[in-house]
């Protein structure tokens, strides 16, 4: 009663190629929903990987302050209540390096300025920090030093180097030694950074970095962006936290800064961008169904279109379980290749995406990937159980009264 | 060999049940020549498909080779149908797409057979055919007359207890046609029950047997 499955899939592949436009149609059909659910996923992926390289760029001990007290809800606190929450300051961080586990504190400030020299002017970031940000951005040097450990009150006129801000205002020159004019302060060059590219969506190479002090004065500022507490340990971070929390409270008379550390950060990141990644592979589904009704609709076209044949074949004593298994062959045949043949355009596409854009490493997931494959397949056979039915029903005796 | 008992049909058309058999009884014994005769509309496309297990009868019984057939399942039939019976349509029923030996192969790959064994037959069954050389063809490269032997190779493959042929000239002209007769008397001569449906008198006088279908019943 059972027939060979090599004949099995060879009469299916011969009734598929009896109709070829109408297979390549099918097979294009659920190519393109599974191609779609690799690339889709393979950004979502790529996205996610490419936000927590980011933050692990950043350090795992690390500790962002940052002014103003963030809300589940939206808003802050502050705005709430009407009060303005305070600034963080220089003194701020000075009082935060005392704190037990701190290794290293960083203030920050970014502003936007015109950097000049030798009569060329540009428009450039400008990074108000200490020593600790070399280690902190992992920065290298070109040439000359870093900012020297110091006072951070102190607002000494000297600064570092992107490599293309040196390279721009200097020419082949060395710009060590000579000084640059920032609004209307002179600055000296006591280093360049070597090429280093974008970091946190800072390009590096376009960076002025000065004391922060010195950075103060020149804008008139008396607040800090943020501050970056590096502890001793991981293990640290969680009692670091809560005594940066004790402190700001003591010194601003509430809490009034939002606590971040890296971890919380990037796992918040990570999970939204898995969600995300997932309802990409969702929507890039239904693509796959949207193939799998078009399956039933050809395959019961075919049906029709081969009455005479299935009425013959069942006359040569085909039973109706053998019809049923030969079109469910043909579909799970056509969806196969169909599946195999979206993978390979999907992977071809993320291959597209990482080229063009190297950052992201837009690899779709394994999950993903097997998960369109088995499902194109699953759909295709599924939406061809009612055409097989009706193939395996009809009565022999009228279809063979077909001419 | 075939034994029909009080086989009637019964087809209900809308509210009306039209009988296209009453309480027939047949009897065919192995090796007969036998036709069935009769106007269209007479009942002898129902006796062929009731014979043929593509339709059971209402009520009755059928035996074939001694085994009530009536009351297999319709798995069970398909089986009968692809050991014991033998088709010859008038429209030849080959599939377009698959060559001549293709189509002699067809019950046999349905059947499971193995493909040496398969093959073997296959090559034996068109070499006595004469057509040989027409293997690699498909049907739409033959003649009437080389499709409808096609056909009968095909219904030759399983070696089969009995052919029913419907109308096996009816698409043929007048020389061809007598040339597939002749085809189909042979394998008759040689032991092969033959079953010949059709609506020509002339045709179906040639049988050693005939019985004539009118209005669902038959007669001797």
């Amino acid at each position: 009663m059972i027939m060979r499955t090599r004949d099995i899939a060879r009469f299916a592949w011969h009734a598929l190629e009896g109709a070829r436009t109408r297979s390549l149609l099918m097979v294009l059909a659920t190519s393109i929903g599974v191609a779609a659910v690799v690339v889709l996923t393979s950004l979502g992926e790529g996205a996610r990987r490419y936000v927590r390289q980011e933050f692990e760029s950043l350090g795992t001990n690390l500790i962002i302050i940052l002014p103003g007290r963030a809300e589940t809800m939206g808003g802050s606190a502050a705005l709430a209540s009407g009060r303005t929450a305070r600034d963080l300051t220089i003194d701020d961080a000075m009082a935060l390096q005392r704190l037990r586990g701190v290794e290293q504190v960083t203030p920050l400030n970014l502003m936007e300025g015109e950097v000049s020299a030798r009569g060329r002017r540009r428009d450039v970031p400008i990074a108000g920090s200490s020593s600790e940000l070399q280690h902190l951005w992992g920065l290298s040097m070109a040439s000359g030093r870093f900012l020297p450990p110091q006072d951070p009150r102190n607002a000494t006129p000297i600064c570092v180097l992107g490599s293309k801000v040196g390279r721009e205002l200097f020419g082949g020159d060395s710009p060590l030694g000579q000084y640059v004019r920032l609004s209307d302060r002179r600055f000296r060059v006591i280093g360049v950074l070597a090429p280093k590219g974008e970091l946190a969506g800072l390009n590096m190479d376009d960076m002025v970095i000065i004391p922060v002090a010195s950075g103060q004065v020149l804008f008139n500022l008396s607040s800090l962006l943020r501050i970056a507490v590096r502890t001793r340990s991981r293990e640290d971070v969680a009692a670091v936290k809560d005594g940066i929390k004790r402190l700001i409270t003591e010194r601003h008379g509430e809490e009034d800064v939002t606590v971040v550390t890296e971890d919380a950060l990037s796992s918040a990141f990570d999970k939204i961008l898995t969600a995300l990644t997932f309802a990409l592979g969702g929507i890039a589904s239904i693509s796959m169904v949207v193939a799998g009704i078009l399956i039933m609709n050809v395959m019961l076209i075919a049906v029709a279109q081969r009455t005479g044949e299935i009425g013959l074949l069942k006359a040569l004593g085909a039973s109706p379980r053998q019809i049923r298994v030969l079109f469910f062959a043909e579909a799970a045949l056509l969806s196969t290749v169909g599946a195999i043949a979206g993978s390979t355009i999907g992977q071809a596409g993320s291959f597209v995406v990482r080229r063009l854009y190297p950052a992201i490493p837009a690899y779709a997931p394994v999950w993903a990937v097997t998960g369109a494959l088995m499902l194109a397949i699953v759909t295709g056979i599924v939406f061809s159980v009612l055409p097989a039915r009706r193939a395996a029903a009809l009565d022999p005796a009228q279809a063979l009264a077909q001419r | 060999m075939i034994t029909l008992k009080n086989v009637s049909r019964t087809f209900l058309l809308g509210e009306e049940s039209v009988h296209a058999l009453r309480d027939v009884n047949l009897h065919i014994e192995r090796g007969e020549y036998i036709s069935i005769m009769g106007p269209s509309g007479s009942g002898k496309s129902t006796m062929l498909n009731i014979l043929g297990l593509l339709d059971r009868p209402t009520t009755g019984t059928y035996e074939l080779d001694g085994l009530d057939v009536t009351a297999l399942t319709d798995e069970e039939q398909s089986q009968i149908r692809r050991e014991k019976i033998g088709f010859v349509f008038q429209f030849f029923h080959l599939v377009p797409r698959m060559t001549a030996a293709e189509n002699v192969e067809l019950p046999l790959v349905l059947s499971g057979a193995h493909p040496d064994e398969r093959r073997e037959k296959v090559t034996r069954l068109l070499d006595e055919f004469g057509m040989s050389k027409r293997a690699r063809h498909r049907p739409d490269q033959l003649s009437g007359g080389e499709r409808q032997r096609v056909a009968i190779a095909r219904a030759m493959i399983m070696d089969p207890a009995a052919i029913l042929a419907d109308e096996p000239t009816g698409n043929l002209d007048q020389t061809t046609g007598q040339e597939v007769l002749h085809l189909l008397e042979e394998l008759n001569s040689r032991g092969m029950t033959l079953v010949l449906i059709t609506h020509d008198a002339a045709l179906g006088s040639r049988a050693r047997r005939h019985i004539c279908t009118l209005d669902g019943r038959v007669e001797a």
